[in-house]
């Protein structure tokens, strides 16, 4: 959580520098759902995510610097340059892409569901998706299907307020994106997304579930982000304090480090350490990527099929 | 060796693959037909056209899978299964779907390669039943391979008879990119000779269906079976054609057409599609500027018009490109 925290931190100071092309989107905030979940699955599970994908690709495992370098636009960036922060994958992770298109990935998570359950051997499938995939046609289809399937999906459903621009109170017509799912057939739990515990939890039993072939469910998870829609969205559409005040009550980083030194499980000593270990991770990934080559002219037009 | 429809060549391919190679499955409305039906009878119907009978019962539910009506989704489906390692062929019944599924086919399944450095391969196969003939009416006719010509990512075959659609359906199955399938509606019941084992045709490699070297004559999908009849009707006139088949449009064989153009200097481009951004204005831009020298007279394209397809069987035939325009268009071009 701390490394994914660090990662986008890092990206909203250097995004304002200029030297970064393109279209951010900044996972800071919800971290704990996408720890949560993945700390449940292994490199043969599969994962796609969406265009605030950062924090599951680092979740799955991704590499930091191979991220940063892809971000930048490098060549040696985990998509040669050629997929940006929108369409970061890392087939070796079982991370089958960040997707721009909202609603885009849960049919293709269907897909890679229908290879586990065909293999048999207890591997699933998760989709990542937030509150605006939620009204996406092409996520009913998805869910649907995997109920008459039977395969071993998990829908994730990151509600952080606001699609795009606009509220979720008013886009989602039911205001009950987990009901939904239930409507489609599959069972459907609700959990706090700044509390790493409870979407732990309830992401175990789901994929647990999923593993013992009992088929796809949905995990709504309640969250914010901490950042616009986008680096350089104004958020006009946000209350004045209300980041200042869900930074400060609706911190996952926070409650955790609370939770566990009430309990006394990790001792202070080694979060220090691992700040001082992920700082470190994420600087030399900065260095790394401002200095590394860019991609050459000549890879426009290669892993494509050119006939003409 | 046997006389195979159409069909039946399309039904082989996909059984021999099945057999030769687990990863294959196939998903799509009705691939078999029958799942909660009333009659008990689990293979009701083989695909709306019959062309996946007999897979059910041989491979099983796993590999068989009837979908709901869902286009994204059975499209997604498949690009999602083949980046998880299966070679999936799905079909979408009526090639007009891919309105509803287009996300999954042009941003995703087309773009995964690229996208993500080369580093995942997307093999999986997209049947589209094409065509107008049959007075479906103008959503369940058309002829919207130019559409997906033109997408980076994508494969297109367009096969005009059975022995090619075996070969090229074989082939399409094996490719490691994304493969859209075109399969005419009005060619599913047309025979011809198809060799019992497998085989592959591969893409960008034209067929030469009939020689001739006055005039250059490029026809596309059941285009070709009208070609034919034109271009046999204006030899007896001693206008002799080359009659090429590109049998997939993405890639395109240009050497083939370029080469029989230099000899002739006259080339008849024919596409059911409608005219504009077609595959046979794809063909005419192709002799303008890499073919210009060899051209004697203009090009002339034989399209449907600029029209949906229309229902009424007077109004279809005018819309359907036919032998007797085709002839019209080669006598054109020699005047």
């Amino acid at each position: 959580m701390k490394t994914i925290r660090d990662f986008e931190e890092r990206l909203h100071v250097e995004i304002a520098t200029g030297e970064i092309p393109g279209f951010t989107h900044l996972y800071a905030g919800q971290e704990a759902v996408a720890v949560g979940v993945c700390t449940h699955l292994d490199d043969s599970d599969y994962i796609v995510s969406t265009h605030r994908g950062h924090g599951h690709c680092i979740a799955k495992g991704c590499d930091v610097t191979g991220m940063m370098l892809e971000i930048y636009g490098r060549r040696d960036g985990l998509c040669r340059g050629k997929g940006g922060s929108m369409h970061i994958a890392d087939a070796e992770r079982g991370m089958l892409g960040a997707n721009a298109i909202v609603g885009g990935g849960p049919p293709i998570a269907v897909g890679a569901a229908i290879a586990c359950r065909n293999r048999g051997d207890g591997r699933v499938s998760v989709a990542f998706g937030g509150d605006g995939s939620s009204n996406q046609g092409t996520v009913f289809e998805a869910m649907n299907m995997a109920v008459v399937l039977k395969v071993p999906a998990i829908f994730v459903f990151e509600d952080n307020g606001y699609g795009e621009h606009t509220g979720a109170g008013y886009a989602v017509g039911s205001k009950d994106i987990a009901g939904r799912a239930r409507g489609f057939g599959m069972p459907a739990l609700k959990c706090d997304g700044s509390d790493f515990f409870s979407v732990y939890e309830a992401a175990g039993e789901l994929i647990d579930r999923a593993r013992r072939g009992e088929g796809p469910s949905a995990l709504e998870a309640t969250i914010t982000r901490f950042y616009g829609h986008f680096e350089g969205d104004p958020q006009l559409y946000r209350a004045k304090d209300e980041v200042k005040r869900q930074r400060e009550t609706l911190d996952c980083l926070k409650k955790f480090r609370e939770r566990v030194a009430t309990e006394k499980v990790i001792p202070p000593a080694t979060f220090e350490e691992i700040d001082a270990e992920v700082l470190a991770t994420i600087d030399a990934a900065v260095v790394a990527a401002k200095s590394a080559a860019p991609p050459s002219e000549s890879d426009v037009a290669t892993d494509v099929y050119v006939s003409y | 060796m046997s006389q195979k429809s159409f069909r039946d060549a399309l039904n082989d391919a996909l059984h021999l693959e099945m057999a030769r190679d687990p990863s294959v499955i196939v998903l799509g409305e009705d691939v078999s037909g029958g799942a909660g039906g009333t009659s008990g009878q689990r293979e009701a119907s083989g695909g709306i056209f019959g062309v996946t009978k007999g897979l059910l019962p041989k491979f099983g539910e796993h590999r068989v899978i009837d979908t709901p009506i869902s286009e994204s989704a059975i499209v997604g489906a498949a690009g999602g299964a083949a980046l998880a390692g299966l070679r999936p062929v799905a079909e979408l019944m009526f090639a007009d779907f891919v309105g509803v599924s287009m996300d999954q086919i042009f941003n995703q399944m087309a773009k995964f390669r690229y996208m993500f450095g080369g580093r995942m391969r997307c093999p999986a196969v997209v049947r589209l039943a094409m065509g107008a003939g049959m007075n479906m009416g103008a959503q369940h006719s058309q002829t919207i391979y130019p559409f997906l010509t033109a997408v980076p990512g994508l494969k297109v075959a367009v096969p005009s008879n059975a022995h090619d659609a075996k070969g090229l359906l074989i082939q399409a199955i094996r490719d490691d990119d994304p493969v859209m399938f075109f399969e005419h509606k009005a060619l599913y019941p047309r025979k011809c000779e198809v060799p019992d084992e497998a085989y592959t045709i591969p893409f960008g490699e034209a067929s030469l269906v009939r020689e001739g070297g006055d005039v250059t004559v490029v026809a596309i999908g059941r285009m070709v079976v009208f070609a034919e009849k034109a271009v046999d009707a204006v030899a007896a006139d001693g206008i002799r054609c080359d009659l090429i088949d590109p049998r997939t449009t993405s890639p395109l064989d240009e050497e083939t057409i370029l080469e029989s153009l230099e000899a002739s200097g006259r080339l008849v481009v024919i596409d059911e599609s409608n005219p504009r951004c077609s595959v046979a204005a794809d063909i005419a831009a192709l002799a303008a500027s890499k073919g210009f020298h060899s051209l004697k007279a203009p090009v002339v394209q034989v399209t449907a018009p600029h029209s949906p397809v229309p229902f009424a069987r007077e109004l279809e035939r005018a819309y359907v490109p036919g032998p007797a325009r085709i002839e019209a268009a080669i006598r054109e071009v020699v005047k």
